[in-house]
């Protein structure tokens, strides 16, 4: 099953080591991982996904408590949540594709934020599966460039990480 | 207000909070810090001959003595000699500091002179570790490594200190900080009441119940509540090899100690048991053996004070999360006045440990005959008697580790102190070293291997420095023994790189230190040997004992089969 976990830890040289190192050495794998300074300076949020079965999951929420850095953790999946993800594509707009892109980029909410002679620059947000049905629709045109920021999540509702 | 430069600040801290030793071994990025010990008398430090023993040594005092063991080493190859004895400490969780040099801070990341990322290298096997980045910050960083270090579960703590923090004309006031916090560190102080009554309740009802406890009990100063709480209800109890001593081994309660070379009836009990009352230990895979056969008919109960160690390997189905002492203390509260629930159940299932203690009782080894060579098992066994079982024992890792923790029986907690988790061979003599020093009224064994103590023998010096009075046995078999005999079961004999050629005339090494030495050949030497030896409880004695090379240990659990698959010798097998 995969899984979002998103936690708020110190933010501080070394915090973000320690949780990618924890991954590496107990041999759990990270599909995508975000992180950036929250509203409070002294606090990064750092959002990873991960697959594993329930006991790996639990492990790894316990192993991500017992670091000294991380001062607090969610599994999103756990209850009604919101995924997004950014992605920066580029991609080849010659001819009758120029068109096609753009039209493609329209039905995915998505904009052209760059502009060449031979190439659009498109930014599109949503949840992974979206941005991977993006990718397969502009296959065909030629996709140059991927950059993907990565899961960011929050909860639904009233449920909040914070101190 | 004082104001002290950053090096007089870690001296000053190290006094104020209480610290007797510190182990240690000079060098360029540690100057300073040196200098200001070197100007005051309260914190003593002692001069390894190399770094890996100063953690050792550290790890050793504090085993013994509850503390955490402190260690001072230069950057660079000073702070990588370290690592193997820091990964010790964490594998056990032993409380350490470890103070470490570093460059100057405008030199990190240039690949300077003696230079480590010794925070990177460190962090699988640190509980924490911080990097200096202010002198005035030294005080709070120091006393937040010494609580990290001692409280929740214990492990050491990594402080990185550039070169120029302890700058001698750099001054800033000193406070010693009474108390420090973290908002993301809240170590549990008490287990959940409702689990402990569901424990509790499965504990009344049991029918072939087994205590099963570990080095959580000796670190949670938890021996005495453990004690009570298994006298009261009767039932047996086997430990980890880290737990041996957290209940006396001499009392018929006690099975030994279990897992792959633990005692054939602990790990009979454990398989046949329909209630596993786990406190203080971790599942370790030395201990479970294939975990989807462990304890096929029994409900297990785990208390731990690390989450993470709670259903990690083996699913509890009652878990508490606490410390062993309070969950201890609160499970006896409840208990009280309800023991003896199944007095029939409990008689039968004595019966059949009874019984399981019968079948090997007097063939655990076959004893050498006069004029032949000694068996392992045999010198344990009388140094056990001569030291009266009240010996502080360390261990390096291998045949004699597994010999000494059968055969000597302990009746307290904090006196088996061995590589558990590691398996670090090396460890047993600076240990025994740094023990000593704390204790120099007791005795003090180290019982090693002419592999492992060769790990190490460079601190005999550092014992003539300091007049150390450690008792070495020394069991030469000429052979890394338990290599050899996986060789001997796995690979038909083949001794691969197992053997020790060109040991070195061990008397002689010993007494070009000025130290006592004897070798000792057959068992009529042995017992005059061991008088001799400890005759001075401030001497230290090395005696060099050569066993036979061909002895196995045993039980030993057969690879990937359930508690009670055994070899029992090299002919039976269960």
């Amino acid at each position: 099953m995969r899984h979002i976990i998103s936690i708020l830890m110190e933010n501080e040289p070394g915090a973000l080591s320690r949780v990618v190192g924890l991954f590496a050495q107990r041999n759990y794998n990270i599909e995508t991982l975000n992180v950036a300074p929250t509203d409070d300076p002294t606090l990064s949020r750092l959002t990873v996904t991960t697959i594993g079965d329930d006991r790996v999951i639990e492990q790894i929420t316990k192993h991500l408590n017992k670091l000294i850095d991380v001062v607090k953790l969610v599994d999103l999946t756990e209850g009604n949540h919101i995924e997004r993800e950014l992605m920066l594509v580029k991609v080849k707009a010659l001819g009758a594709a120029r068109d096609e892109v753009k039209r493609t980029a329209d039905i995915f909410r998505a904009q052209i934020v760059d502009v060449t002679p031979s190439l659009y620059t498109v930014q599109i947000t949503g949840d992974a599966g979206k941005l991977d049905a993006f990718l397969q629709a502009m296959a065909p045109v030629g996709v140059l460039e991927v950059a993907r920021t990565g899961v960011s999540g929050i909860a639904r509702g009233e449920k909040v990480l914070n101190l | 207000m004082e104001l002290l430069s950053g090096a007089d600040m870690i001296a000053r801290f190290l006094q104020d909070e209480g610290v007797e030793y510190i182990y240690g071994y000079p060098g360029g990025a540690a100057l300073h810090i040196y200098d200001a010990l070197f100007r005051q008398d309260k914190v003593k430090h002692i001069l390894v001959r190399h770094e890996q023993a100063a953690t050792h040594a550290a790890d050793g005092y504090a085993r013994a003595a509850g503390k955490p063991g402190v260690v001072l080493v230069t950057s660079g190859p000073g702070a990588t000699n370290a690592v193997t004895g820091i990964a010790t400490a964490y594998m056990d969780s032993i409380p350490m500091v470890v103070l470490c040099g570093q460059v100057m801070s405008h030199l990190i990341g240039d690949d300077a002179f003696q230079e480590t990322d010794i925070i990177g290298v460190t962090r699988p096997i640190v509980k924490h570790s911080f990097s200096i980045k202010h002198p005035s910050e030294i005080p709070e960083v120091l006393k937040k490594a010494f609580y990290l270090a001692s409280t929740g579960r214990p492990g050491p703590v990594v402080v990185d200190i550039p070169k120029d923090m302890t700058a001698p004309t750099e001054r800033y006031e000193y406070v010693y900080p009474k108390k420090v916090k973290l908002r993301s560190y809240n170590p549990v102080t008490r287990g959940h009441t409702g689990q402990i009554k569901k424990a509790v309740e499965l504990m009344l009802k049991a029918k072939r119940p087994v205590f099963y406890t570990g080095g959580g009990v000796v670190t949670g100063n938890a021996s005495e509540a453990l004690t009570d709480l298994v006298q009261r209800l009767g039932f047996p109890i086997t430990t980890t090899l880290m737990g041996i001593g957290s209940y006396p081994q001499g009392d018929r309660q006690c099975l030994g100690w279990l897992g792959m070379h633990g005692s054939y009836e602990s790990n009979m009990a454990m398989h046949h048991a329909d209630l596993v009352i786990a406190i203080g230990a971790r599942f370790d895979d030395r201990v479970t053996n294939n975990t989807s056969k462990f304890c096929p008919t029994a409900k297990i109960v785990h208390v731990d004070i690390d989450p993470s160690s709670v259903s990690k390997t083996v699913r509890a189905d009652v878990p508490i999360v606490g410390p062993a002492q309070s969950v201890i203390n609160e499970m006896i509260s409840l208990v009280q006045g309800k023991e003896n629930a199944h007095p029939e159940a409990l008689d039968e299932w004595w019966q059949k440990i009874d019984g399981w203690r019968e079948e090997r009782h007097g063939k655990l080894y076959e004893p050498s005959q006069p004029g032949e060579q000694l068996k392992p098992q045999e010198v344990i066994e009388a140094l056990f008697k001569t030291t009266n079982g009240e010996a502080f024992i360390t261990t390096d890792v291998g045949q004699h580790q597994m010999f000494a923790a059968q055969y000597y029986k302990f009746a307290k907690p904090n006196r088996f102190i061995t590589s558990g988790g590691l398996g670090t061979m090396g460890f047993g003599f600076p240990a025994a070293m740094g023990i000593k020093m704390s204790y120099p009224d007791d005795e003090v064994v180290c019982i090693t291997g002419e592999g492992s103590f060769q790990m190490m023998m460079q601190e005999l010096s550092t014992c003539k420095q300091y007049g150390v009075g450690v008792k070495i046995v020394n069991l030469n078999n000429g052979s890394l023994g338990m290599v050899r005999q996986w060789q001997d079961l796995n690979y038909k004999s083949r001794h691969a790189h197992s053997y020790m050629e060109s040991l070195p005339d061990f008397q002689q090494l010993i007494e070009s230190y000025g130290f006592t030495a004897m070798r000792v050949n057959t068992k009529e030497e042995l017992e005059p040997a061991l008088e001799r030896a400890f005759a001075d409880k401030h001497e230290l004695v090395f005696l060099d004992v050569y066993v036979d090379p061909r002895e196995h240990v045993y039980p030993m659990q057969v690879p990937l089969g359930s508690m009670r698959d055994m070899l029992l010798s090299k002919t039976e097998r269960t």
